[in-house]
């Protein structure tokens, strides 16, 4: 009996041992996106992690990027891994605010993130701590036809004015100035955030998402104003309800529209389109109101740690990595992105270096309008954006109906 | 031993004698065991849900996030204009939707002939319900695409002109931009439910052509000898023998219309803002898509919609419990 129970309890220590030797080592990080590029970028940096760390057996799981998001709602409670991607702004609030991601000021003091990532660092934080590290961001602007341009001979508008000019130009000879496809609603997103931080700038877009402004407030007003010049004296093109914005890329490609307010990511469905970098190139949004200083949409992707995380030891040491400058620089190279590192390099295609030049010397980065803004007000918010293109002379009702969600939403 | 041997017999002779009574509760087990577990108690879970505010997380031990606001909800659904919109639209639905009945009968009545090749063009009639409701969807879709799609094609015979733009490609200039059904708030709901109809009409279709062949031959002969033919014949001695023909064909097309969720997914997602929205898709867009996460909104929408449903359902389970009384 007495030796039975000892056999038990040696077995019972060694089955014990086992498993926490297992553990200690396992770094398990749960990624969203499949994309090639992103992928193989992400794959990569996982092999650089490995190399400098031996002792750590990373298990990765690449998900889709939608799968993720459903994911993501049961799997940081159920079975959380040690690191997940997610985004920053408000989409990490209902996590933060249910206690289910992990703080990690440390990470960002020990590593000197405080200076070198200081640009994201706002949108990183809630209630006064930090949640995660990015480890890039695209700039948004407006691409367009560099060919149509020289054609009809007209230089990069910096100024609204400009743009209306043009557009005019670009009307007479039969081109419609803006593409866009508002069937999946974000696209108009974009326009809205840029007019807004062009007219009203950063603070206002901060205290709108917030909560903290009316949308009838006369400000808010002045940027449908602004965005019914830009339907009328330039225009998008017919039907973009029903597009998406690959669907509105047919038309920039067959030069029957010049220009499209898109994220960075668009430059390479134009290329799949058959245009080639002669054709396409890309400016900032015009300034609207002079002297406002310029903000920038530039959303970013970053790692998070759970709460529930086993291993967060070596969760934060790859969170340390992450962050690192050369990571970054080898990381953006590969999917085609910014590194949010400010001690970073910047890859030498031409959209990143002056998505670069216009991000790092932007006064405020904007995320989105939808990660900005809670989901139930930015979907709300979208369809508004989206009837106001449709039928500019609803605006009044618009506004009215998005006051009335807002204090809904953020009571 | 005896005594055993007599408990045995009783055993035996208690389930014998019980045996009608016990074996459908038998058959019946697994089947309840299912429904209650997948159907019973959820709408039970999502009636409780909809007193909550709650937006589906746990926290990091597993305890629900949800906090209590009694009719709070409810209260928001009154004021809600996109709640009123879908139930319009579930209305709209369900009225448009019943044109599927009578068209599903005369092509019926069409199809009931004796032609070479008939089972042929049955099987073409009824080949829209053999496809999926996303297909169908998707393939409207195209359909009514104002650049693509064959409104868009047939719109350019009409009113466009081919010419080439500023950098020599084919482009078209047209003296009235054609009509961008789905993305326009008045006409999309109805275009969805046009599309809606097309695999329910053959639903009904199939339903009374099965009953067209229960329909006893003497009495169309007898009616034909009293001098009844075309309406009249119809009307008065075919119809009344398809009563349940009718009758299921009512039934599937209600609760077709109430659950009308595909459709709106795949061709609009509800929109353009919000004007395609039926219950039943409202209710997934507050509660499970990206940009609801409000499962308490979410489940008094259901909620209302079971309502309507339960309204519908006992009012058919009367109905056939008439029946079968009236038939035994």
């Amino acid at each position: 009996m007495i030796r039975h129970t000892k056999t038990l309890l040696a077995g019972v220590a060694a089955a014990a041992f086992m498993v926490t030797g297992a553990l200690a080592g396992d770094l398990r990080i749960n990624f969203d996106d499949l994309n090639p590029g992103p992928k193989k970028g992400f794959e990569d940096m996982v092999e650089m992690f490995k190399a400098e760390n031996p002792d750590i057996n990373v298990i990765v799981n690449i998900n889709d990027r939608e799968a993720h998001k459903t994911a993501i709602r049961n799997f940081l409670t159920a079975d959380a891994p040690d690191i997940t991607s997610w985004y920053p702004g408000n989409r990490m609030a209902p996590f933060v605010d249910a206690g289910l991601f992990e703080p990690v000021d440390d990470v960002w003091a020990e590593n000197g993130f405080n200076e070198d990532l200081a640009a994201i660092k706002p949108t990183m934080s809630r209630d006064g701590k930090i949640w995660g590290v990015p480890y890039s961001y695209y700039q948004w602007g407006i691409y367009y036809r560099k060919d149509i341009f020289d054609l009809l001979k007209i230089e990069e508008p910096t100024t609204w004015a400009e743009l209306m000019a043009s557009c005019k130009v670009m009307n007479d000879n039969g081109v419609k100035p803006f593409t866009i496809g508002t069937k999946f609603l974000w696209t108009a997103a974009g326009v809205f955030d840029y007019i807004n931080l062009r007219t009203n700038g950063y603070d206002v877009h901060n205290d709108l998402t917030a909560g903290k402004i009316k949308y009838t407030d006369p400000r808010i007003k002045q940027t449908f104003i602004n965005w019914k010049q830009m339907i009328d004296e330039c225009g998008f093109v017919d039907n973009h309800a029903s597009m998406s914005w690959q669907d509105a890329l047919a038309p920039f490609a067959n030069g029957d529209a010049a220009m499209y307010v898109m994220g960075n990511f668009a430059v390479s469905g134009m290329k799949d389109a058959g245009l080639t970098n002669d054709q396409i190139d890309y400016f900032q949004f015009p300034e609207i109101t002079e002297g406002l200083p310029r903000a920038e949409e530039a959303p970013a992707d970053a790692f998070f740690i759970p709460t529930n995380a086993k291993n967060k030891e070596d969760a934060k040491k790859f969170l340390a990595f992450v962050g690192r400058a050369d990571v970054q620089t080898k990381l953006n190279e590969t999917i085609g992105q910014l590194p949010v590192n400010s001690k970073a390099k910047v890859g030498d295609d031409k959209f990143i270096q002056e998505g670069f030049a216009t991000v790092s010397t932007a006064a405020g980065l904007a995320q989105f309008y939808d990660r900005d803004a809670p989901a139930a007000m930015a979907k709300a918010g979208m369809e508004g954006f989206q009837k106001f293109m449709l039928d500019p002379s609803t605006l009044d009702e618009v506004l009215a109906e998005l006051d009335r969600v807002q204090e809904e939403v953020y009571k | 031993m005896p005594a055993s041997e007599f408990q045995a017999t009783q055993q035996t002779s208690w389930m014998s004698r019980n045996k009608l009574a016990i074996t459908p509760w038998v058959f019946l087990i697994p089947a309840l065991i299912f429904f209650a577990i997948y159907v019973v108690i959820p709408i039970f879970q999502s009636i409780t849900l909809s007193f909550y505010e709650w937006n589906g997380l746990y926290d990091a031990d597993g305890n629900s996030t949800a906090t209590w606001v009694g009719l709070e909800n409810y209260k928001k659904l009154w004021t809600d204009p996109k709640f009123w919109v879908s139930l319009k639209n579930n209305v709209l639905w369900l009225f448009l939707f019943m044109l599927a009945v009578p068209l599903g009968l005369f092509i019926a009545l069409f199809l009931n002939q004796t032609v070479p090749g008939m089972r042929f063009y049955k099987s073409m009639f009824f080949f829209p319900f053999v496809i999926s409701q996303v297909v169908v969807g998707l393939i409207f879709g195209w359909f009514y695409n104002p650049d693509f799609g064959v409104v868009g094609s047939l719109w350019k015979l009409a009113f466009c002109e081919e010419t080439t733009n500023i950098l020599g490609n084919v482009t078209f200039k047209c003296s009235r931009t054609p009509p961008d059904i789905l993305s326009s708030s008045e006409y999309a709901t109805y275009g969805i439910i046009a599309a809606g109809l097309w695999p329910q009409i053959a639903y009904c279709m199939i339903l009374y052509l099965t009953g067209l062949n229960n329909v006893a031959a003497d009495q169309i002969e007898a009616g034909r000898l009293d001098g009844a033919k075309g309406w009249k014949m119809l009307w008065y001695v075919v119809l009344p023998q398809l009563r349940p023909a009718t009758f299921i064909a009512v039934v599937v097309t209600v609760i077709g219309a109430l659950r009308s969720f595909d459709m709106i997914a795949i061709m609009t997602q509800g929109g353009p803002y919000g004007s395609t929205n039926v219950l039943s898709y409202y209710m997934f867009e507050t509660a499970i898509s990206e940009y609801g996460e409000r499962y308490g909104y979410g489940s008094s929408i259901a909620t209302v919609l079971f309502i309507i449903m339960l309204f519908f359902i006992s009012y058919f389970l009367w109905r056939m419990y008439q029946d079968e009384k009236g038939g035994r």
